[in-house]
């Protein structure tokens, strides 16, 4: 029997450039998931959308043939008339995007543009459409159809947009699903749980699955068959067990070893000391007040923080873990003094071990500047954290400036110096910030951030944007940075594995309210609270033997008030913080 | 390829996992912002033709005075109405240079109309540098020498003349020194404004921002039209017209700063937001800094280029205010006040020439609109 989907010595190009993709092959039998890996610019998308040939229009199918053995027998989709092509696209193919807010049209209801496959490929009626895209949104986990079916895409949360998508590709009963990185916008417990869907539907329907992605812990998690791509070439294919048991390509091997993961084996480890504190945060809320939805009715109170409490040891990492919108970043933002918490919570500093604590919110001019010179942040976003209009010298050079240190000479001796620090050339002083790639960029930004010596840092998720081996190797430089410089951090992420390496004490954070504080090997040996072991359950490994515990996700990621009795909590009321062994903290009644 | 013994393929070529870290990325790309602008807008034909038709008129106009053949205001009272002449090079078959056939007037006593009949028997030629109406060049270096003029006793009207026997081709030229100037000054002021009140209200926001958004409502519900009616009728007419001139330009400036102040605000909340920004105020910087460094420079660009959209918009409404007579009146020569003459429909309808006029104004608003078009299209250089 012929494989469904075959793809044969495929190159495509842009304009007159280089070929982007060149002299790509693979086979996907039916009910098979395929896994495309690779990071960004390696070509994945691009092939998978050559497939369909929605391609960019400066682009194309410069050699290769791609084949479909679907339920219309065998058809060369490469040299198809764009009318049957039409046919096949959203029908016998369909295709799920990375963004979910972008790939559905904000002026439609969800439910239109579901049916809208049915009406054009089925030339079904309105009603008889409805009731088949009425089965899939209760099929893909939508609690109440009707008014999902009603509703418009900004009403919903990403995780729900993503299951629309998937209703939408589902609807037609395609024979191939192609998932272009389906869940990387996402937060790790939905992406579990789409993940998981993706899966079930798979085995109800039997049809193949392409699925893109840059995380080895996915495809562990979903593949049958691996393709590991590498700026257009691929580099590594076949069966997905033996490949990430024994990585073959260097290349591979390299994603293999970057792939964050929690440690399979962890032990308890002992509670930090906490004799020398460098930045304390007491009782700190920050409320915020936003318009009602009408005109004439009083003020919404926003909790972002609810009574946070940290103490970062000199010399030690604080990582605050959760999913956005859960108050991490406004936490960081209070502790730089660039927010000011509600009244009674009280940020403490102290720039040496024998000096007397200083409160941040509360300082003269002459403390700010000098608090500021001692307090840094790495942005999440290397792409926008950099000016676009200055040099790397001026961007690096702005902070001694601002605070008047040093001549110009010195100035720039000392961007040299923290450039090579980072790992880069100082012939890059006179470059601008777009030449450079994601993980140049962000240690551009780390020295930036280097250059006042401060000795706390804030990271506001300094790895998120970037692919999983730079993020490995920006993670290898802020430990080796922080170790040899003495810093502190406060490492805000959203992403429990990328934690585990290099935190002490991680606190996880839901709603505005740290639920579980303790330092990570205990949180990944005891983890008491539900949303952190769905945290740590939806975490995936790139292990075979250790899928995704979908149960587990499910008890923790949905709202609190889903959560066992004793550590349930609403809008007003909240269990403590209660510390069940030394160093370790839970939210709950005891 | 190679298989293993368990199915899979593995690439062959040789691969260097620690080649990535020194190299640039995108190599196309490291150039300063200007030269990335500049290679793109390259490609943008029309804009570029445009761009390079705008700069020759503004560089002729110091010149004016020399390539015209006549003065401004310079009257042939025997050539009233003149209709165009055309310059010929080649005479019965034979190339004499440029030359025109001159012109004899004549009155029609049944029309009581001049009629202007070209004598093709005797083909006169045209002089280059010569002697004519003294002028000052660029304003200040007076000279009688032109780029070309009649031969002796004839009259060369390239573009005819108008009621009072002037010469339009000439008119045109000196009208463009008022015309396309008067743009600049009013963008001038409306850009002073503009960015003045709009980056004050998107960087501090607050009661200042509710104020100076409530402002710039106010001024745009009020009707164009009349308020500069109301407003050029307010210059006393006793005025020079260099005086008149500038006071139009920046009555203007003062009506267009809305929209400015608008687009300068929406760039200023959108900048505010950008990573680099906050990552300024973290280090301390202070709110002039932050404006000053980071971001007017990252907005410029998008400020000129909303601007060369919105000169067109003041050449028009200069013309139309000369036009309604409202606006710059003669002695100063701008289209608005030659099309001026183009009031009166029956001249129109006999000496269709007087309305040459609008096709200065229409080839500039349209050469500033895809100007502006193809700047906008090329102010974000980063994406390939």
């Amino acid at each position: 029997m012929s494989p469904l989907l075959t793809v044969e010595d495929l190159s495509i190009g842009f304009g007159r450039g280089d070929a982007v993709v060149s002299g790509v092959g693979f086979e996907v039998n039916e009910g098979q998931t395929l896994a495309l890996v690779g990071e960004s610019g390696s070509g994945k998308t691009v092939t998978c959308r050559a497939i369909l040939r929605i391609l960019p229009r400066t682009a194309q199918i410069r050699s290769g043939k791609v084949m479909l053995h679907g339920r219309s027998g065998g058809l060369s989709l490469t040299d198809l008339g764009e009318r049957k092509m039409r046919a096949v696209r959203g029908d016998a193919v369909s295709m799920i995007f990375q963004e979910p807010m972008r790939s559905l049209s904000p002026l439609h209801r969800i439910g239109n543009q579901v049916s809208e496959v049915l009406w054009l490929h089925k030339r079904m009626s309105e009603s008889a459409a409805k009731k088949i895209v009425l089965e899939n949104f209760e099929r893909v986990g939508f609690p109440d159809p009707e008014r999902a079916y009603k509703s418009y895409p900004f009403e919903l949360s990403g995780g729900m947009r993503q299951r629309a998508m998937i209703a939408m590709a589902m609807v037609s009963r395609p024979d191939l699903l192609i998932a272009d990185e389906p869940t990387t916008a996402l937060d790790v417990t939905t992406q579990a749980q789409v993940l998981g869907l993706i899966n079930e539907l798979k085995q109800e329907t039997g049809m193949a699955v392409i699925l893109v992605t840059h995380d080895l812990g996915v495809v562990a998690n979903m593949a049958e068959q691996v393709v590991v791509m590498h700026k257009g070439r691929i580099m590594e294919s076949g069966a997905a067990a033996p490949m990430l048991q024994a990585p073959a390509h260097p290349y591979t091997q390299q994603l293999f070893d970057a792939a964050p993961s929690i440690p399979a084996n962890p032990e308890p480890a002992a509670p930090p000391g906490e004799d020398d504190l460098i930045l304390q945060m007491k009782g700190v809320s920050k409320t915020y007040t936003m318009r009602a939805q009408s005109a004439w009715k009083p003020e919404v109170l926003i909790h972002a923080c609810r009574g946070v409490d940290f103490s970062l040891p000199r010399g030690k990492t604080l990582a605050i873990v959760g999913e956005s919108g859960s108050g991490k970043t406004t936490a960081a933002r209070i502790a730089l003094g660039a927010e000011l918490p509600d009244r009674g919570g009280e940020v403490l500093f102290r720039a040496n071990p024998q000096g007397a604590p200083i409160a941040v919110h509360s300082m003269n001019r002459a403390a700010r500047t000098a608090f500021q010179k001692q307090a840094q942040m790495v942005f999440q976003d290397p792409y926008s954290s950099l000016s676009p209009r200055m040099r790397i010298l001026d961007a690096l050079t702005e902070p001694l400036e601002i605070h008047g240190i040093g001549s110009k000479s010195e100035q720039r001796d000392r961007a040299a110096a923290k450039l090579r620090q980072v790992g880069l050339n100082d012939d890059m002083l006179m470059r601008f910030p777009h030449a450079f790639s994601g993980g140049q960029r962000q240690r551009l930004s780390i020295a930036r951030a280097l250059m006042l010596e401060p000795s706390l840092l804030v990271c506001d998720e300094p790895t998120s944007a970037l692919d999983v081996s730079v993020q490995e190797q920006i993670l290898t430089l802020l430990e080796d940075i922080r170790d040899r410089l003495g810093l502190s951090y406060l490492f805000i992420s959203h992403d429990l594995a990328v934690v585990a390496r290099i935190a002490d004490e991680v606190a996880v954070m839901r709603q505005g309210l740290v639920v579980e504080q303790a330092p990570p090997d205990t949180l990944f040996y005891d983890p008491v609270h539900p949303y952190t072991k769905a945290l740590i359950a939806a975490q995936p490994t790139p292990d075979v033997d250790r899928p995704i515990n979908l149960k587990l996700v499910a008890q923790g990621a949905g709202s609190a008030d889903t959560w066992p009795d004793q550590f349930r909590f609403t809008d007003d009321e909240a269990p403590s913080l209660t510390q069940v062994q030394p160093g370790h903290k839970v939210r709950c009644h005891v | 390829m190679t298989q293993l013994p368990d199915g899979r393929y593995v690439d062959d070529a040789p691969y260097d996992p620690e080649a990535s870290l020194q190299q640039l990325e995108r190599k196309d790309l490291d150039a300063p912002n200007w030269l990335l602008v500049w290679r793109k807008f390259r490609q943008h034909k029309l804009a570029l033709v445009s761009g390079i038709f705008l700069l020759l008129s503004y560089l002729m106009l110091p010149f004016a005075g020399f390539i015209a053949p006549y003065g401004a205001n310079e009257r042939h009272e025997e050539h009233l109405y003149s209709p165009p002449q055309l310059v010929r090079f080649f005479h019965e078959g034979e190339f004499l240079g440029p030359y025109i056939y001159p012109m004899t007037a004549e009155a029609n006593l049944e029309t009581f109309q001049w009629e202007f009949k070209p004598d093709y028997d005797d083909p006169s030629r045209l002089q280059f540098f010569c002697k004519g109406t003294e002028y000052r060049l660029a304003g200040l270096i007076s000279s009688r020498m032109h780029l070309f003029c009649a031969p002796e006793g004839q009259t060369v009207f390239l573009w005819g003349s108008d009621r009072l026997g002037r010469d339009i081709f000439s008119r045109i030229l000196y009208g463009a020194q008022l015309s396309l100037t008067v743009g600049l000054i009013g963008i001038t002021v409306s850009f002073v404004l503009g960015i003045g009140f709009g980056s004050v209200a998107g960087y501090f926001g607050g009661t200042i921002d509710w104020v100076i958004n409530r402002v710039i409502e106010i001024l745009r519900s009020l009707p164009e039209l009349p308020l500069w009616l109301a407003l050029s009728a307010a210059v006393p007419s006793n005025w020079s017209p260099v005086a008149v001139f500038f006071i139009i330009s920046i009555i203007l400036g003062i009506l267009d700063w809305p929209g400015l102040a608008r687009s300068v605000r929406a760039k200023f909340l959108a900048l505010r937001e950008e990573e680099f920004v906050r990552a300024a105020e973290m280090m301390g910087a202070s709110s002039g800094r932050v404006i000053r460094k980071h971001l007017i420079p990252n907005f410029m660009s998008h400020l000129i280029a909303s601007a060369t959209l919105s000169i067109p918009a003041m050449i028009l409404g200069e013309t139309a205010l000369s036009f309604l007579g409202l606006g710059l009146r003669a002695p100063a020569v701008s289209w608005g006040v030659m099309l001026n003459d183009a009031q009166n429909l029956a001249s129109v309808d006999i000496y269709p020439w007087i309305a040459i006029p609008m096709l200065p104004i229409v080839i500039v608003v349209l050469a500033f609109n895809f100007l502006g078009d193809g700047l906008r299209d090329s102010l974000d250089p980063y994406q390939s």
